[in-house]
């Protein structure tokens, strides 16, 4: 039995909504994947990345239509709570922790936004511990907390999700490595080039400097444009804070440059 | 200085990390919370196309298979056509067919099984002929960005020898890499891979 006053249903916390716009479909190839800001395959601080790291030199191939193209997705793929992981396995009451909101935009490095992509998202429950069977972490399994959810971004790229903050955790690497908050994330973009998985981190964690999986990052800026800044405007009052996450996708030529057929 | 091009960065790569089964197959992870799952079975009844499974192992610098690894597949249909709006090539679009599919390894011993067509030839928009393949994106603890590789058809000799991706691989043995070998069991076709992660046999992976 849930004695609890029904909580209020998750509403769009954006504001300043811009107009749909439908963009021009693109099909070109994408713009060249600046390796430079990613981690290296091979990163000796996280160890698991010693043996798992190819060492020939990766193949550059001109994007054909099979990286150009990608799958499709659409509503009919997801279900009414997805984007709401304070419901989605609610048994008997909410998940215990501090109820966040989510939400930010699908980019490419042109600026348009990424309409109507799958974005997926996963996390430890408030105590760090994580829905898996796998997981052998001390903290509880919150029983109404399941940990996933997905949403699709809207004509715009503007994508939003309800959650509670994940706890911290360690694992083994070095004998005391604790992950900083943080949630996992898997976009798709429109094409095979564009797919990309990453993680989410908060604003003013004392453990992202420490992280060997976060310092994998070669590069300061890259570094910070995953920790998501608290939006104190996009909360909803006397329920829920809000943190920002945009993500970028690479950006697209507007047409195959092989073949023009309006000159573009 | 000169105007700024004022273009974003793309996102930094994070590993899927060992548990990228709770947010992409929670059924692995050992639970059920969506309505829809997506899964390797890319087929409905009513595909067109030869049936096919696509069986394999990604092995590390150890030789030993990874057990905590997600592969995701993309591939044409039966026609050649890339299920997409970006595709305007001529071969037939198939409804009951979106093209893609994941699969996580299975926890002991490594094997990922994708139920799908033998996808056509596709003719891309220079107008070249590619040989029948399958596009495998992986995932797992220890990845630092997903790595890009195709499965080619060991049957496809001709076609393959051909084909223009292929024919950028040097030297040329390493193209063996990416073919997966056709067989049957219990009469059904099955092509086998094996992806290597490291060593002599490494398998090779695109930057795309
Ligand atoms: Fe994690």
């Amino acid at each position: 039995m849930n004695a609890q006053a029904p909580i209020p249903a998750l509403q769009d916390p954006r504001f300043n909504r811009p107009e749909p716009f439908t963009p021009p479909l693109r099909d070109g190839g994408f713009f060249q994947r600046d390796r430079s800001i990613h981690p290296p395959a091979h990163a000796p601080g996280y160890k698991s990345s010693v043996l798992r790291s190819p060492r020939q030199a990766l193949l550059s191939l001109e994007n054909s239509i099979s990286e150009i193209t990608g799958p499709v997705f659409g509503h009919n793929d997801l279900g009414p709570l997805d984007n709401d992981l304070i419901r989605n396995y609610a048994k008997d009451g909410d998940p215990v922790g501090e109820r966040i909101i989510v939400h930010g935009r699908v980019l490419d490095e042109t600026g348009r936004g990424v309409p109507n992509t799958l974005v997926e998202f996963w996390q430890a429950n408030a105590g760090g511990r994580y829905r898996h069977k796998k997981d052998t972490y001390l903290a509880p399994i919150d029983p109404n907390f399941g940990g996933c959810g997905r949403a699709l971004s809207d004509d715009t790229g503007y994508y939003y999700f309800r959650t509670v903050k994940p706890g911290p955790y360690p694992w083994r690497n070095y004998v005391n490595s604790w992950r900083p908050a943080h949630i996992h994330f898997s976009v798709f973009g429109s094409g095979l080039a564009q797919r990309l998985i990453t993680q989410m981190y908060f604003e003013g964690d004392p453990l992202i400097p420490v992280c060997p999986i976060l310092t994998t990052i070669p590069d300061k800026d890259a570094l910070d444009r995953l920790v998501a800044p608290l939006d104190l405007n996009a909360s909803t009052p006397f329920d829920s804070l809000a943190y920002r996450f945009d993500i970028v996708l690479r950006g697209q030529r507007s047409t195959y440059f092989e073949n023009r057929p309006e000159g573009n | 200085m000169p105007q700024p091009l004022n273009y974003l960065k793309e996102t930094a790569s994070q590993t899927a990390g060992p548990y990228v089964h709770i947010g992409l197959i929670p059924a692995m992870a050992g639970f059920d919370i969506f309505e829809k799952n997506f899964s390797n079975v890319l087929v409905t009844p009513n595909t067109q196309g030869e049936r096919i499974t696509l069986e394999g192992r990604v092995l590390d610098g150890s030789g030993s298979p990874l057990r905590d690894v997600l592969l995701e597949i993309w591939q044409a249909n039966a026609a050649g056509r890339y299920n997409h709006p970006a595709d305007r090539s001529v071969g037939a679009l198939d409804e009951e067919f979106r093209g893609w599919g994941r699969a996580g390894s299975d926890f002991d011993s490594g094997l990922v099984t994708f139920e799908t067509v033998k996808p056509g030839a596709i003719t891309d928009k220079a107008g070249r002929k590619c040989a029948p393949h399958v596009n495998v994106w992986i995932v797992a603890r220890g990845i630092n960005i997903g790595l890009n590789t195709r499965l080619y058809f060991s049957d496809e000799e001709a076609a393959n020898a051909a084909d223009p991706v292929l024919n950028l691989v040097e030297p040329p043995v390493r193209r063996s890499t990416l073919i997966a070998k056709r067989g049957e069991r219990a009469g059904k076709v099955v092509y086998t891979f094996t992806i290597n992660l490291q060593g002599p046999e490494e398998t090779v992976f695109f930057d795309v």
